[in-house]
Formats: C-alpha cells, structure tokens, sequence
C-alpha cells in the first residue's frame, strides 16, 4: 500500500513564506467539503515557520523550520477524537470539518500543535496535506509547488521503503516522540537541534592583525580527535552536529610557524563562536 | 476537475495560473510548463550539466493576491469627502481627517471632468499635476506609462519628476567612470551567468539580497542558479549591515558593516591591492585613465593619509584584518561583485548619503581586477540567463498605448511597429518627487534632470514654479503610496492640506496612503479585473533585456479573470469616461477595447510568427524557445577587456558618444574606463561632496554625526520589503500575518522592526513589544523583532507602509502605520543632484510607554 509521506529539507528553506502564502491562498475563504472548511483570514497558520539563529556576531547562522501536520500513523489526535479525525488509506489525517464543529478541545489533543482553531466557523483545522488536490490527480502538494528552493518532497510509497530512504538520507522527525509515527520527515534538522563550535583564528604580525588561513583544526571529544577542519581566507572554521549533552570538547589549532593553540569547550548549551583566537 | 477555470495573468512577481469559480478567484499558483511548452536552456559548467525547473517561479507578493483582490480596504465605489462642496466650501484642512460618503460615478466624473475646465480656463496650463509612482500593477496597456499618460497629455499637466531612486549613486556616480547612462548608470549582464558558473571562484554580495529582492520582478529565477553555484563550490561573502536572506541561504562570510560607510571599506581594500600588488596592472595600464591621481588619494600623497585597513575600521565596524583577507582573497581568486538586486547596480547602499561614493568605488574596484576577462565580472546569477533576446516584445516601458515619444520607450522602441495617434504633454513645468512638499508649501524648489540620454544632462537645474506655468492647484494622484515611499514623507499631510490646492481626486484601488487625502476618490479594480497583455519581466526602457533574470521567458494574454469588484473599473475606462466628457472619447481609445489593444500589442511583437492569436487567447501565455548556444548573447565587457569592437545586443551609447572610432571603447569621454572622470572634472571641479578623485566623506546624517548622534545614536536602514512589492500587496490580504513583515498586537497589525539584541536590552525592550522610533522629523510605532541579525546601534526596517495612521496618543502624535519614510531625511545626497539617501536616518529608540492609552484610542475606533 502506498502511502503519502513529506520530506523538509531543513538547510534549503530560505523564510520567503510561499508555502505559508499557499496554504492561505488555498484554504482562506474556500471550502472543500469532506475535506476542509473555509480557513480563517485572520486566523492561526495551518503551515507555520520558526526561526532558529545559532551562535552570535559574524559566525552566526541562521535557519528555519516549517510545520505543520505530521499525519502521524498513530495519532493522540485520533485517540482523542476517532469520532471526527480518520486516517485515510493513504495516511493523510482529516478533520472531518462538518462532525468537528465545535470541538474545541480536539485542538490541545496534538501534541505538536498543529491544529489550529478556526473562530469563525468554531471549527478545528489542519494542513490537510492539500488531500483534495491529490484526489484530483495533483502530484504534489501547493507547498511544494511554490517553493523556490526545493525544501519538499511529498512521496507516495510504502512504508518499507519510506523506512529505507529515511535511513538513507538520515532523516528524523520532529519531537516530542510518544510514538506518533510522524509521515513528515527532515533532512538537516541538526540546524535547528544541534549545536556548532566555530571560531576565528587571528595573529599579529608586525603590531598588524591577521587572519590565519589555512590553519588545520582539530575537534577533540575526551582526548581522540572526532573532526579535522582548516581555517578559512578569513582564519574561521566551524564544527557543526555538536550534541548539547555531550561535555569535554576540545578544539586544537596548529599552523606552521604558529604556536598550537588549545582551547577546552566545557559545555556547549548553544552555538559557542570563539572569536579572536590567538 | 473541481469546476474551476483556469485563466492567465502576470504580475510584478511572475506569471500566474488564476483558478476561478463561480465567479471568484479560487487559488493563484505558478505556471508549470509542459511538454508542448518550449525547451528550456542548459548549461554546461565544472564538469556538471544545469538545467532550470520547468517553471515559472513566483515572489510571495504575486502569491498574496487573491488576499489584496478580496481586501477589505478595496475602494468599490466612488466617493466624496463629505465636507467637500465643488460649488461651495472645499475645506482642505481636512483632507485625511474627515470621512467619505459614497456618489454616483456621474457625479464623480461630472466634477472632475468640470473641474479639468475650470483649472485650464482660470490658471492655465500647468495647473494640473499628476504625481504618479514609479511601479504598477503589470501589463502594457494599463501601466501608468501608457494608459496613464495618453490621459494626462490630452489634458495637459505638470510632471512628476522622478529621482532614479531604484539608481541613485550609480546614477549620478559611477557612470561618470563607465558610462552606460542608458542603464541610468548600472551594468549590463549579459552573459554573465554562464561565465560566472563556469569561471568564478567566489561572489561577492555588496549590499545585495536577491533572495528578497528577487531581482525586481524575477520571482525566484535565479535562486536555483544560486544554489547550482553553491554545489560547485564558488564561494561567497556578503557585505551587509543584516544578515540577511541570502546571506542565510547560501551561508559564507559575513562582513557586517555600519550602514552608508560602505566608500570607506572599497577604499581601503582598493589600498591593500595597491600595496600587495593585487591588481590587474596590464588593464588598468592599457584600459584605463586617471589611476596615478586615484593613487595618491589611496597612499595619502594629496590628505597625509594612507588608506589603510586600520583607517577604514572605524568607520565601518569591519576588522581591518577581515579587510585585509577579503582584499587578499579577492585579488587572488576570480570574483565576481554582485551590487543590489540584479547584481549590475541598485543596493541600499545606494540609497544612502555616500551612495554615490560608493557605487563609484564598485566599478573601480571592477577596474582594478579586469572587468570583462573569464570569472571577473558584475553579476550574483540574477541577471544574465542565456535567453532569446532577439524575439521581440515590448516592455512595459516601451510605450504602451501612451502615443507619447518623450517620456517611455517608444520612440525608440514600440511605435515603429504599433503606429496608433501621437498624444503630447504641452506642459514643460515639472516638480521633483522628493521635493512635492516644497513645491506646494514654499511654492518653489529646484530639481536636476533625470534623462539618460547622456551622462551630461543630470548637471541641469530646473526650476518649480516655470515662467509662464501656472503653479500647481489641483492634484490627480493615481495611488497612494507617498507615505510609505516619500522621504520625510511626513510632510505631505500639510502639503496636501495647503489651502492653494483646490482640487485632490484620487484613483486608487486601495483606501489607504495619502488616497485618503483626496476629495474625489475614483475606485479602479486590479489587473485580474481587466484585460492586459505583457511578458513577464520585461520592464523596457531603463532595464533594457530585463528578461534576462529569468529562465524561461513568459508572455501573457493577461486575462480578465473576474468581473471588477463593487463598482469599480479599469483605470482605462475611467480615464475614457472623463475625456469623453471633454470631447475626447475617441481621440484616447481610437475606438478600442483594452482587447483590442491588447491584439495590437500582439501584432506589434514577434508572437505572430509562432502562435495565432486565437490559440494565445485560449492558451494563455507563450514561452519563448531557448537561445541556440551559437546565438547567445557574448559576455558583458568581455570585448572592452580585450579591445575589441562592443558586440553585445545593446543600443548605447548613441553613436555621437563614442569617443573616437564608432563601436570601440566605452561611453567616457576617453574611451576608457576613467578613475577620475572627466565629465566631472569638466562640470564642477570642486564639488564639495562629488569631487571628481572619488572620496570617502562620512554620511552627512550617521553615526559619525556628533552633535546629532547624542540624541539619536541609532542609524535605520529602511529598504525593500520582502513580502510586499513597495505598497503593494502591504495591508491588504495575507501578507500582514506573515511574522517577519507585520504582527498583530491589541487587534492592530504593527510594522516589524528589527533591533540588535544588546541595543534592545539597553533599553529594556523584549520580543515582540510596541517601541518608538523616533527623530525630529516623527515618531512611529513598530513591533520589535530583537534579533542578532543586524549589529548593535543599526536597526532595519522595510520601507513602503501602505498604510498611514497618525494617531494622536497620550498628548503625542505617533504613525502607527509603519510608514518608517516619515523619519527619512529628505535632503538629497549631494548638492546638485535630486536623489535621496533615506539610509543615513539617525533616529532614537526607545520602549513605547502609551501602550494602555493606544490600545485604548485603537479599541474605540474598531466599535
Ligand atoms: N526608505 C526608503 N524609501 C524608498 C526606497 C528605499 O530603498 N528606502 N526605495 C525607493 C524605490 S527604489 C522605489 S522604486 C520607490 C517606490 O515607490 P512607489 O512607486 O511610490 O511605490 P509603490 O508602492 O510601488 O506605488 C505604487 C502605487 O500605485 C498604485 N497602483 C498600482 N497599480 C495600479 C493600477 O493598476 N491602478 C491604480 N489606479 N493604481 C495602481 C498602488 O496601489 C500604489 O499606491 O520607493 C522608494 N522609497
Ligand atoms: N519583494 C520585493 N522585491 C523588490 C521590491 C520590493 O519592494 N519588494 N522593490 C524592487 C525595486 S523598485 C528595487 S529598486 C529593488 C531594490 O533592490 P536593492 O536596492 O538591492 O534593495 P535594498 O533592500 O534597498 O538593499 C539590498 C540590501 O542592502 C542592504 N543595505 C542597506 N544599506 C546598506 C549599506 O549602507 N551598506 C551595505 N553594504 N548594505 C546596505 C540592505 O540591508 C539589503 O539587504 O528591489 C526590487 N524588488
Ligand atoms: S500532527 Fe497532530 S494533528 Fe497531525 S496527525 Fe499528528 S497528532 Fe494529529
Ligand atoms: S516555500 Fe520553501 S523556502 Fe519558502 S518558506 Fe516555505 S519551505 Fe521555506
Ligand atoms: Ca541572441
Ligand atoms: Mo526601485
């Protein structure tokens, strides 16, 4: 059986809102009976995006993840309300718009907060993974078509293979993970939960400031290396996919000519940018 | 399927599919090509083959449509200001502050159309002024510089001159040292994209983020090519007080620099080249002028002091060991220098008080490195897509149906082949945009040409009032941006409330700006109301082959796709019915349709020859095939660097400007590229702030300004707003609620501003609060977006609030509309030019302290 799942590369979305724009264009002031009722203006966005900004000055980065539905295998919203919310063959999850008038409550049983509440119609919404574009034969949802840089990949395949590319490309879902069995996935999620040790290498020469180019650096956890970098024109390098948890890094400089230079990172709670090293 | 139809259309962020049922716009999506559409171009670089989706790519303002179509703020019926009597008591002091009642569209033309007579029999020509913006919504037969300007010359009417404010600093800067006046001063593209993806090790981003700008109307073209880039390892650097869009996508170094100091940084990257050896001496030897002079400024031989990278540091926050690596890496590597939004010109740093100085260090720079030759070029994969640029369609700034040869394109370009009757505007008076207020207050002020003829022309001065004009007394605004896109623009309040203006009608299709300042409003409908043709794109004129942003280029029967809203009406049929009340119906329309012009448009092109105008009716939309790879057009400079003859498919300069034989060497004086330009040299050799050895004089308005600084010790930047095309599309429809461009708070949607995190703690501001951001000039209430993203004492804000809102709150009056432009100075940024620098704002910020009080005066509104 195949089955509808989304992928998000985390690293290509650039903010510019189309996806969000599509979904309002789609979905604001038109209904689709059995599907969706007509979205609110003014209301909550049913594709929303936060922006996650990492490290400070001019070693920051910047990156931003979208949301929405997650069409979970194994719902909470489902078990909350199996009397209004049905999963579909094709593992998209609808709010049946007409049963759920009034079901306030049905918006707090997601624990990804990806119902929103429709005050004008009292009626509570979600992306739908545009399912009534898809049954009209479309190949892809609005999200996806107005991308600019390619962040979606809506796929219809099993869930065995979903399973294998999911490996493959080492994608993960989104938290909080009471075994929803969430069918959107991300590639580079690391951008936004996982941390980086960057820095600047910097020496003088004759009373003038330098950057150290082509220093080579090595990240070191408890003593062995696990990373080896070189400093870039501007002297600066970065190690990403550092785990929050994780205690006793170590970041060593070396250029011929130049005295290694050793500095411990005690905990790295967020993006920690070593400016001046020297 | 669902019983829907699908129409065409296009607009200032791409084409689009328009789904209608029953009589309403369903959704807007992007057009996808399909195998009976034509090829696509490829390009082969680095070992890799690239080829762009099959798509046409849209900004998020073209995807808000249906929202600002649907607005609640469209105007749907005529109205008058309910105490304005054309026969009685006007009561110009209360333009903006009373009401409207709505009248027959009878009654509203009789008093214009009566009105017309009466400022001609009374005054005289000139009386009448048009102020128009400088964008529209798109199609050549509705653009303003067609439909707009067949009206305004069968009356007669005193022009708005506008500033090159996309230009500026290239404009009166830098095409002293290269010409391209034509361009109003900015760089051609061609060829650029594939040189750059094949050559280039690295692009630089000064003041440039394409990502939102989306080189103008390209939608995201050229973001693919970007990314292509980024996969073949060219790197970049971005040189910009925000980290901004692109520079978050495509990642690289981060230079943040203190807005408008920008000179100072050219300058001394410029020095280490020259002390290092980092330049290209055989070009600059055989191609150029003036270099030693430019030296001595360098070395400090002619002011005692060397320009060194410690020199510039504090002036622009940027470490002189950054400059020193980036003037390293620069000089070593193939760069290519990506200004403003298409990369060959524009940029905020334009726009500043220095903007000229620093659009006259760009092309120097580009000088030094020798422009022209493989991977050394202007460009950041905007403009410069291998296309047909042979297969002809006018822009929109090619004539329309204006019948006008002076003012548009269309003498050169669409008369020719769309012979219709010559209109004229007998009237040579004209006010300078930045300088209305003046004009109307003081009753004079003085402007410089904008005329790219020549690089000579922007020296003339022009007078307001014109001997023999009758000064302005009625205004026929069409729109209502000047808030939001005026410098100072506060100011325009008291000028549209002057007693000597009689008369304000105004035709808009949104209630909001300065509309609400008129005594007639005329309600036009948008573009999916009517009939149109255009390509995407394609502006004509000054952006000359504009379509190269592009990857496909898209002509469109721009369809009427629903019927007007309330009783509004196409501007065409407006400005119709107002001439045929003075006798001249038919002299404006030749007994057309806005269809039939729009076949004459198609006639008039090369669409004939490849599809009927039958099948373009039912299609919709025509994609020009690809360019054979022999037939594209070779790479800009590319035959300068060589010596060769010019070949690429441009017709400047005019063969009187070449400077010996026809065809070879540059629109200078000399031929040649020219460090210190001659042109001004000859015209004001001691210009206090444009002197002829290009200089870096601090920002008249920055953080260098002592005495003014200790008041306001902030400098905002105000600049194109990503999810609104200036205005349009603000306020109105779905971009509001979009986080980064307006938040909701106590039922009002407040502006966006963004403040360095440190400043904002200073002054005890958190997330999202109301602060003030203030300055002699007013005062305005945003939303604060504390953020890391822009350097401590800079904040940035976008420009072009459609909406006005002057509250008086707590004994104090504050613009809770966001038009930041009211705290813009309105100074130009040199003597002897009309340009504006509204990116030198000092201003103070401080937490907003009538929260209760506001939230008070706005809930008794709403009821
Ligand atoms: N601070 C600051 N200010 C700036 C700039 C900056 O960088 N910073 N940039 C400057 C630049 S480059 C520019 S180009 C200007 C732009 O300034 P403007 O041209 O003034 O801005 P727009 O919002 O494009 O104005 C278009 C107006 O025309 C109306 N309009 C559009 N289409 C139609 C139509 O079909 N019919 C009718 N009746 N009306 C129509 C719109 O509703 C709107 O009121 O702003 C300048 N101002
Ligand atoms: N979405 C959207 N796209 C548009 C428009 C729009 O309104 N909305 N307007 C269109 C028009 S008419 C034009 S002219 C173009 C304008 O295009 P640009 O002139 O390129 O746009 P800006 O946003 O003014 O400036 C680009 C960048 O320069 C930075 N900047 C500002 N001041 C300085 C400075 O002093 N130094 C440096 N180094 N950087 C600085 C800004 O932070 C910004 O990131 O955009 C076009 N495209
Ligand atoms: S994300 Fe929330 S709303 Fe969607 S299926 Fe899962 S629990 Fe239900
Ligand atoms: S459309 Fe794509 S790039 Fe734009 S905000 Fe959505 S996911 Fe990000
Ligand atoms: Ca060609
Ligand atoms: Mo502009």
């Amino acid at each position: 059986m195949k089955k509808w799942n989304l992928i998000i590369d985390v690293e290509r979305c650039e903010n510019c809102n189309n996806c969000v724009l599509a979904a309002k264009d789609e979905y604001v002031g038109n209904e689709y009976p059995g599907y969706s009722a007509a979205a609110d203006h003014t209301g909550a966005e049913l594709i929303s995006i936060t922006r996650k900004n990492r490290g400070t000055g001019a070693l920051m980065d910047t990156a931003y993840l979208v949301k929405m539905c997650n069409h979970c295998d194994d719902a909470p919203c489902i078990k909350n309300a199996s009397d209004v919310i049905h999963k579909r063959d094709d593992g998209i999850v609808i709010i049946d718009p007409d049963k759920a008038k009034g079901r306030k409550d049905i918006v707090k049983s997601c624990p990804y907060g990806a119902i929103v509440w429709n005050e004008t119609l009292k009626v509570p919404q979600t992306w739908i993974f545009d399912a009534h574009l898809l049954d009209q034969g479309w190949d892809k949802p609005r999200c996806q078509q107005t991308c600019p840089t390619g962040v979606f990949d809506a796929v219809k395949i099993t869930d065995a293979e979903m399973a294998k590319r999911a490996e493959e490309m080492k994608l993960e879902t989104l938290g909080p993970y009471f075994g929803e069995k969430a069918r959107v996935f991300y590639k580079n999620l690391h951008r936004v939960t996982k941390n980086f040790i960057a820095g600047s290498v910097v020496t003088e020469n004759e009373g003038v400031e330098e950057c150290v180019a082509g220093a080579k650096v090595s990240l070191l956890l408890n003593g062995s290396v696990v990373a080896n970098t070189l400093t870039s024109d501007f002297g600066e390098f970065k190690f990403d996919h550092i785990d929050s948890r994780t205690k006793g890094y170590q970041v060593v400089i070396e250029k011929d000519g130049l005295a290694e230079i050793c500095r411990t990172v005690d905990s790295v709670n967020e993006s920690i940018c070593l400016t001046e090293i020297s | 399927k669902d019983g829907s139809k699908r129409y065409t259309t296009i607009t200032n962020g791409g084409p689009l599919h328009v789904y209608v049922k029953e009589g309403k716009i369903l959704r807007l999506t992007p057009i996808d090509f399909t195998d009976e559409d034509a090829g696509s171009f490829k390009i082969d670089a680095r070992g890799k083959t690239f080829k762009p989706k099959r798509q046409s790519t849209i900004a998020p303002h073209a995807l808000s449509n249906k929202g600002a179509v649907y607005s609640e703020n469209r105007v749907l019926y005529p109205m008058k200001r309910v105490d304005f009597d054309p026969d009685g008591e006007r009561n110009p002091q209360n333009r903006g502050i009373s009401g409207y009642e709505r009248i027959s569209w009878d009654e509203a033309l009789d008093i214009v159309a009566k009105e017309i007579n009466r400022q001609k029999r009374e005054h005289g020509p000139g009386s009448i002024f048009l102020p128009t913006p400088s964008h529209h919504q798109w199609g050549n037969i509705g653009y303003y510089l067609s439909a707009l300007m067949r009206f305004g010359n069968q009356i007669g009417f005193t022009r708005m001159a506008m500033n090159p404010d996309s230009w500026e600093g290239w404009f009166w800067g830098a095409q002293h040292h290269v010409g391209h006046s034509m361009r109003a001063g900015a760089s051609p593209g061609y060829g650029t994209m594939e040189d750059c993806m094949k050559e280039a090790d690295q692009i630089i981003f000064w003041s440039a983020d394409p990502e939102s700008t989306n080189g103008i109307y390209g939608g995201f073209e050229s973001t693919q090519r970007r990314l292509w880039a980024k996969e073949n390892g060219i790197e970049f650097v971005h040189i910009d007080p925000h980290f901004n869009p692109t520079a978050q996508l495509l990642g690289g170094k981060w230079m943040p620099i203190k807005p408008a100091t920008d000179a100072a940084l050219a300058i001394a990257i410029m020095y280490v080249w020259l002390e290092e050896g980092l330049y290209d001496k055989d070009y600059v030897a055989t191609r150029t002028t003036g270099f030693d002079e430019w030296c001595e400024y360098l070395l400090g031989a002619s002011d005692g002091e060397p320009k060194t990278p410690e020199w510039q540091e504090n002036e622009t926050g940027v470490p002189a060991r950054d400059v020193r690596a980036l003037a390293r890496s620069w000089g070593k590597k193939k760069t290519y220098l990506g200004c403003g939004v298409t990369g060959t010109g524009f940029g905020g740093a334009c726009r500043g008080a220095t903007g000229a100085q620093w659009a006259r260090c760009m092309v120097m720079m580009l000088a030094m490195q020798g422009w022209g030759k493989p991977g050394i070029n202007m460009g950041h994969l905007t403009a410069g897509a291998p296309l047909d640029l042979e297969f002809y369609f006018p822009g929109y700034a090619d004539g329309g149906i204006s019948g006008d040869l002076a003012n548009n394109g269309n003498m050169v370009n669409n008369y020719q082949r769309m012979p219709h009757v010559l209109s004229m505007n007998p009237v040579k008076q004209q006010i300078p945009k930045q300088k209305i207020p003046e004009a109307i207050i003081e009753g004079k002020c003085t402007g410089y040409l904008w005329d790219c003829a020549s690089q000579e022309n922007q020296f003339t001065p022009f007078e307001y009032p014109m001997k023999g004009y009758s000064p302005i007394r009625m205004i026929y605004r069409y729109g209502g941006s000047l808030f939001g896109t005026a410098t100072e623009s506060g100011r325009f309040a008291e000028a549209f409330r002057h007693k000597s203006i009689e008369f304000i009608v105004n035709q808009s299709i949104f209630m909001e700006g300065d509309a609400k300042f008129a005594d007639i409003i005329l309600p036009a409908c948008t573009s999916f109301e009517r009939w149109d043709i255009g390509e995407a794109c394609n502006g004509g004129g000054y952006g000359h082959h504009s379509v190269e942003m592009l990857n496909h280029r898209v002509i469109a029967l721009q369809q009427k796709c629903i019927e007007p809203l309330g009783e509004s009406k196409s501007d065409y049929q407006i400005f119709e019915e107002i001439l045929e009340r003075l006798g001249l119906g038919t002299v404006f329309t030749e007994g057309c349709s806005e269809l039939d012009w729009c076949k004459r448009q198609f006639d008039s092109s090369d669409l004939p020859d490849h599809i009927s105008w039958k099948q373009f009716v039912k299609k919709g939309y025509f994609v020009v095939p690809a360019e054979e790879e022999e037939l594209r057009a070779p790479l800009s400079m590319k035959w300068f660097a060589e010596g060769r003859k010019k070949d690429i498919p441009e017709p400047q300069p005019l063969p009187s400007q070449f400077a010996e034989e026809f065809g070879y060497g540059l629109q200078t004086p000399s031929g040649k590229f020219e460090f210190v330009p001659t042109i001004l040299k000859r015209n004001e050799k001691d210009h206090p702030d444009r002197p002829a050895v290009n200089r870096y004089i601090p920002s008249w308005e920055g953080l260098r300004t002592t005495e003014l600084v200790d008041k306001y010790p902030i400098q905002m930047i105000a600049t194109h707003s990503r999810y609104s095309f200036h205005t349009y599309a603000d306020n109105k429809g779905f971009t509001d609620q979009i986080k980064d461009h307006r938040r909701l708070i106590h039922g009002h949607y407040f502006w966006v501003i963004q403040i360095n995190a440190d400043d904002a703690k200073d002054r005890g501001i958190k997330q999202n609060d109301l602060v003030k951001i203030y300055n002699d000039r007013g005062a305005v209430v945003c939303v604060a977006e504390v953020t890391p993203m822009v350097s401590r004492r800079i904040t940035k804000g976008y420009e072009a609030s459609a909406k006005y809102m002057p509250l008086r709150v707590g004994g104090e009056m504050v613009e809770i509309g966001g038009c930041l432009n009211n705290l813009s100075p309105s100074r130009s940024q040199t003597q002897g030019t009309h340009s504006m620098g509204p990116n030198s704002t000092l201003v103070q910020i401080e937490k907003y302290q009538n929260v209760n009080a506001l939230r008070q005066v706005l809930m008794q509104r709403a009821s």
